[in-house]
């Protein structure tokens, strides 16, 4: 698999998809957000500096979720009322694109669904019930949250967003679903949540005092 | 945990940040980088927003519970399971049930991998708690439990638990005053809970621990305090499993039924004399003793059993015995009496004593062997007669009560010292055991 390489149209520093289905990228040295328009890219908006975080997952960590090895090329940075917690946009070996979560160091992996038919965000309420893939989720949580930043590739273009809903359902083994609706058009991840060990991370970030 | 080449355009390792309080001006230092929400200056006892660069005032507590004392210190690192940990926050809550007051403390780890876990401390027991990842079920029914990972968890209790008392790094909006309805699972050593604030329910799981584990993670210095009482999830220091035993035991007695049937069948039971005997008062003027006729033991030592039947009736008759051995002069002397009452009184009739004796003799080795005899009798008997019988070889089963016994008493004890400490750990929940529920019992008098 070839990797797309064009220049950032703001400052002209080189800008390497490391995966080949990014539609978005922060430049790492301007901070511009690019939108790919096939390989010319076009700066939509320009990200603060992130906030300092505490999350031990930076760009280039690599893990394992079960066979599969990845590593992380993107992130989204949410706060809510009780924290912040990032979704980093994940490339799995195999192509696909995942998001490994990261909230208070609890660790979730989730790819997104293709279930069609998903309630409106009116219509969900605590307790409820809904089955997808013949799994019963119960909703646990909705969280009104505010996107925060980004930085890195990202498989959609999220640069325009300031509050979206999100919508936890949790089910009696690791698994759960996020419903997401930051688009007129709500979306679904389906996931699990995984021990940080059997992740196996490697290129984590270091803590002064830690190791 | 190794860090690895560092990314390109990586922001810079992250570092405790120092910071100051916006009322008093002492220094506040963030251990937990961007994981802390709330902080509480030590000094003034400020709750602070860490989120905000300028350190908020979100709440400022009545001071009267200063002397509170964590007995970890802040910043202490530990080693737990495994995982460094620093002590980052400590909170004091307590509930109110019936009038008394009862406190206990959390304490806030953190690891920057690992993220967050919790201690818990009442009354010297301790709890190693982290927040559930699955969802517990919850099944109302006759008792109240939840299942977690395929396991039951029983009701316990359910309180108000209010928050009195906080210090350090929270990585949630923590208050003083704030009140959160708390109901605890059990299933010993864990113990399940649901912490319900507003709409919000937070699962967690903790596992007993002992404090001198805690003072070994945490290298603390001193001894930690005497546990008071049964907690709801102190594993009980009787054997794990109280039927396992009982299944041992019951695996024992079948064992020794086996063997006492096996030794039964093994038994020769050969008779070597039967003989019948008549007491007259009239003749036993002086000398009454005499002497059997011989008979032979054969094979290796065994037992020999003597059995007297006299056909008494609210009298006595008292044998001396004495088997001696023909060929070495061995003798072995016992004395056996019969004696048989009965009657009648106002609670009806009574009988005291058999018309039959048995003894057994053990290890008699093979050879010539008569008994002598001395018979002795009631006063008030002019005669009666008697039989001796003798059989060589008969199987003792004496010595497999006392080891029947022997399995059962401590089978007993500990079925007993396990039901006592059951009770006491439910005398302090929601559903006391009934001879408990109407006294007022301070714990811990079992062990």
């Amino acid at each position: 698999m070839t990797q797309p390489v064009a220049n950032c149209p703001n400052c002209g520093a080189k800008i390497v998809f490391r995966w080949s289905s990014s539609v978005q990228t922060v430049c790492e040295f301007c901070k511009s957000i690019l939108v790919r328009t096939d390989v010319d890219l076009k700066k939509v908006g320009q990200v603060a500096d992130l906030p300092p975080d505490s999350s031990p997952i930076q760009i280039n960590t690599e893990g394992k979720y079960g066979n599969k090895a990845f590593v992380v090329v993107g992130r989204i940075l949410y706060e809510y009322d009780q924290g912040g917690w990032n979704e980093w946009h994940v490339m799995m070996n195999d192509g696909a694109s995942a998001w490994l979560s990261d909230a208070q160091t609890e660790y979730a992996l989730s790819l997104s669904s293709k279930v069609q038919n998903l309630p409106a965000v009116a219509q969900v309420h605590v307790g409820q019930q809904f089955t997808w893939s013949n799994q019963p989720y119960t909703v646990s949580v909705i969280t009104p949250a505010h996107y925060r930043g980004v930085e890195g590739e990202l498989p959609f273009q999220y640069w325009d967003k300031t509050d979206v809903t999100f919508v936890d359902l949790r089910t009696e083994s690791r698994k759960f679903a996020t419903l997401d609706y930051s688009d007129p058009e709500p979306a679904l991840y389906l996931g699990e949540f995984v021990e940080f060990d059997d992740l196996k991370l490697k290129n984590l970030r270091s803590f002064e005092g830690w190791r | 945990m190794s860090a690895g080449t560092p990314p390109l355009s990586g922001p810079p390792k992250p570092q405790a940040k120092g910071l100051n309080c916006p009322k008093c001006g002492a220094a506040i230092t963030l251990h937990s980088f961007g994981q802390a929400v709330t902080v509480v200056c030590a000094s003034c006892h400020c709750i602070l927003d860490a989120k905000d660069p300028n350190l908020a005032i979100l709440q400022q507590f009545a001071a009267a519970t200063r002397e509170v004392k964590p007995l970890i210190p802040l910043g202490t690192r530990g080693k737990l399971r495994g995982t460094d940990y620093e002590v980052i926050g400590f909170q004091r809550r307590s509930t109110k049930v019936e009038g008394v007051t009862y406190y206990w403390h959390e304490y806030v780890l953190f690891n920057p991998y690992k993220g967050i876990r919790y201690l818990s401390e009442y009354n010297g027991h301790w709890n190693d708690i982290s927040v559930c990842k699955t969802l517990p079920t919850a099944q109302i029914g006759g008792v109240t439990t939840a299942n977690y990972l395929g396991e039951t968890y029983k009701h316990f209790q359910s309180v108000d638990a209010s928050t009195d008392f906080v210090l350090g790094e929270f990585p949630w909006q923590v208050r003083v005053g704030e009140r959160a309805a708390v109901t605890d699972y059990v299933h010993p050593p864990r113990v399940l809970s649901s912490e319900k604030l507003d709409k919000e329910v937070t699962w967690s799981i903790g596992e007993y621990m002992y404090g001198r584990e805690v003072w070994d993670a945490f290298k603390l210095s001193g001894a930690p305090p005497e546990p008071a009482g049964v907690y709801e999830n102190q594993p009980s220091p009787v054997a794990a499993n109280v039927t396992g035993i009982w299944v041992a035991f019951a695996a024992f007695a079948v064992f020794l039924l086996v063997l006492m049937a096996g030794f039964d069948m093994r038994a020769k039971k050969e008779p070597v004399l039967h003989e019948t005997y008549q007491y007259n008062r009239a003749e036993s003027k002086g000398e009454t003793s005499f002497v059997t006729d011989v008979f032979e033991l054969t094979g290796h030592p065994s037992t020999v059993e003597v059995k007297t039947y006299a056909p008494v009736s609210n009298h006595w008759i008292y044998l001396n015995y004495a088997l001696i051995n023909q060929d070495t002069g061995q003798a072995w002397d016992f004395g056996r009496e019969v004696s048989y009452y009965s009657g009648y009184d106002s609670d009806g009739s009574w009988s005291e004593g058999k018309r039959n004796d048995v003894v057994v003799i053990s290890s008699v080795p093979p050879g010539h062997y008569y008994l002598r005899i001395e018979p002795e009798a009631d006063p008030s008997l002019p005669s009666i007669p008697y039989t001796v019988d003798v059989t060589h070889d008969v199987p003792v089963f004496g010595i497999y009560g006392i080891a029947f016994l022997a399995l059962l008493v401590p089978a007993v004890v500990i079925s007993w010292r396990s039901y006592t400490f059951e009770r006491s750990r439910w005398s302090e929940s929601d559903h006391p055991p009934m001879e408990v529920s109407n006294m007022s019992t301070s714990s811990g008098d079992d062990e």
